[in-house]
């Protein structure tokens, strides 16, 4: 892997986010370079929010990107605003709790999760933005799957309760990355 | 130490605490609201002191008397709060205080709006404030960058006494990367020399002061704050030089982060076999005329590209002195220039002025996005294939001696 690039999308206060940050960290802990960069406006809580993440062996050149290899999202004007910009071959992963349409990009991955409903098993709703991490996370070879989980602990370590439902939200979201991609292949 | 992810703004707000700066004065305003924020939590953990000014009129007479009195200080703002301390840095610069401003850039004119842009680039380097007079003028296009070039701003400021601007766009405050810091905690405090009003109790006493009524007198003051800029344009110019040790065709010229979409643009059309450099101006004042002229006279057409809508390229041109012609391709008002469309400028500009990919195979096509559009060369291939994206990044710093 030479170089990726993650766009997440969804509404403020969701935790795509959040999500960006865990996967900037885990990829940074596993000695790459990264870039976070959030789409920063005139928006409020309840807006649309979203992060691209770079991650590169050598430095990232532009941290802005108009298309990415990978798109997670979790509402339905983020899909139909970026689902067209994802390259060829790339991911995208769609919360299917939210979204009902379906992305019409017959030429990538694209992988419908009930995000809510799956972090509700784990144990918060909350937790659905870790859900859609653990699907990137398990589909693609960026990072591991232990890293991210110690950096979701660490994030947390002040909110110590809150770890293992989190935790559990990104293993289920993991596993289903795993199927997907044993599936492709 | 470690590496940390931190924010832009919050890792300017660290590097002045590590350059030993213990005292800000500011106002918020977006998109950098996140250093005040910072400031406010750790200078006084630190025993330092965070003043939210009434406006940005008063900040800026804030660090004009904290740095009269011979301490380091720091100050950032934002576009329009930049030009509302525009008086009180004019005073400053008269006054040879050493005092250190950032301004993450929004756009404008007017309030113009919160998103990045690159259009306080002739304010900073030409025309800040009335009177004659230069401020050191620092160009990050990364977060490690913006860290090294706040804690340098100290340095030169010191050095030189003389205000000095470190000036991102909003993209540099608000994006996370990976930053390492200098191991000292809070740097050594700033040294009073023979200038500072520290209590003349026992001394002879000093006047921090920015009228002069006696022609004269201001002259020679004017005469002294122009050599003093000739030292610091002789000694201070810095500027990166990106793929430009093989020959090339086509000369970049971009400053912060647009010289990083310009990098990416440049790799992709590298690897179809096109010959681009890129120049990029670490201080954009001094600017380095020099060094970007011996680039400019090795391509056969230049390109400058901005987020404004052309203010750099006068210095480029001033550069060029008419040698080559100048292409500019910018966007404004928070819309940044995507590596696509810079792609696609380069392109056409490379089409206008006859400049073809030399003859020879190169590795497959890199797609950044749209399509790529075929381009003429339909020569079989004889040499075997160029280095792919393996190849080491060619990227030198440089600084004149």
């Amino acid at each position: 892997m030479a170089e990726t690039e993650v766009l997440m999308a969804g509404f403020g206060g969701q935790g795509m986010l959040l999500s960006g940050k865990l996967l900037a960290y885990a990829a940074m802990k596993k000695g790459m370079e990264v870039s976070w960069l959030p789409s920063y406006g005139p928006e409020m809580r309840g807006g649309t929010a979203n992060v691209t993440v770079c991650i590169a062996e050598k430095a990232v050149a532009s941290p802005y990107i108009t298309f990415p290899r990978a798109l997670l999202v979790m509402n339905q004007p983020s899909l139909e605003k970026f689902a067209p910009k994802v390259k060829p071959g790339g991911l995208i992963v769609v919360n299917r709790s939210l979204v009902p349409i379906d992305a019409d990009r017959p030429d990538c991955t694209v992988i419908y999760i009930p995000a809510n409903e799956v972090a509700k098993e784990a144990g918060t709703a909350r937790a659905a933005n870790l859900v859609m991490l653990g699907v990137y996370v398990g589909w693609s070879d960026v990072v591991d799957e232990e890293t991210t989980i110690k950096m979701i602990e660490k994030q947390f370590a002040s909110k110590a309760k809150f770890i293992p439902a989190n935790v559990a939200a990104f293993k289920k979201g993991y596993e289903e990355g795993v199927k997907a991609r044993g599936d492709a292949k | 130490m470690a590496r940390v992810l931190m924010k832009g703004n919050e890792a300017i707000g660290e590097a002045a605490i590590r350059a030993g700066c213990l005292h800000f004065f500011g106002y918020p305003i977006t998109p950098q609201s996140e250093v005040p924020e910072y400031l406010a939590k750790r200078l006084p953990e630190l025993g330092g002191q965070y003043v939210q000014a009434e406006s940005e009129v008063a900040a800026s007479n804030m660090i004009y008397g904290s740095a009269g009195v011979g301490i380091r200080v720091l100050t950032t703002s934002s576009s329009p709060g930049i030009s509302l301390m525009a008086e009180g840095i004019s005073y400053i610069a008269a006054c040879e205080l050493p005092v250190v401003i950032v301004n993450i850039m929004r756009s404008g004119p007017g309030l113009g709006g919160i998103l990045p842009a690159q259009s306080d680039y002739l304010q900073a380097t030409k025309g800040m404030a009335h009177g004659d007079f230069h401020l050191i003028v620092l160009a990050p296009s990364s977060v490690q960058e913006a860290v090294d070039m706040v804690i340098l701003a100290f340095e030169l400021a010191e050095k030189y006494r003389n205000p000095t601007m470190v000036i991102g766009d909003g993209m540099i405050g608000q994006m996370m990367e990976p930053v390492e810091f200098p191991d000292q905690e809070i740097g050594p405090p700033l040294d009073p020399g023979d200038w500072a009003l520290t209590g003349c109790k026992g001394r002879e006493k000093r006047i921090v002061n920015s009228l002069y009524l006696d022609p004269e007198e201001c002259n020679q003051q004017n005469i002294r704050l122009e050599k003093k800029w000739e030292k610091i344009t002789k000694a201070e110019q810095r500027w990166e030089e990106y793929k430009c040790d093989k020959p090339y065709d086509l000369l970049i010229c971009a400053f912060g982060m647009v010289s990083r979409i310009c990098k990416t643009a440049i790799d992709s059309l590298s690897e179809e076999g096109y010959r681009i450099g890129l120049f990029r101006p670490m201080t954009v004042n001094p600017f380095p005329y020099d060094a970007c002229a011996k680039l400019v006279k090795k391509s056969k057409r230049v390109l400058d590209v901005e987020m404004n809508m052309g203010q750099m390229i006068q210095d480029v041109r001033l550069a060029a002195e008419g040698s080559k012609p100048i292409e500019f391709f910018g966007k404004a008002g928070g819309v940044v220039p995507s590596p696509d469309e810079v792609i696609d400028e380069i392109r056409k500009v490379m089409k206008k002025a006859g400049i073809k990919k030399p003859k020879k195979k190169t590795s497959p096509k890199k797609k950044i996005g749209t399509a790529a559009k075929k381009k003429t060369s339909k020569k079989t291939a004889k040499k075997s294939a160029a280095k792919s994206s393996g190849s080491p990044k060619r990227s030198k710093i440089r600084r004149k001696r």
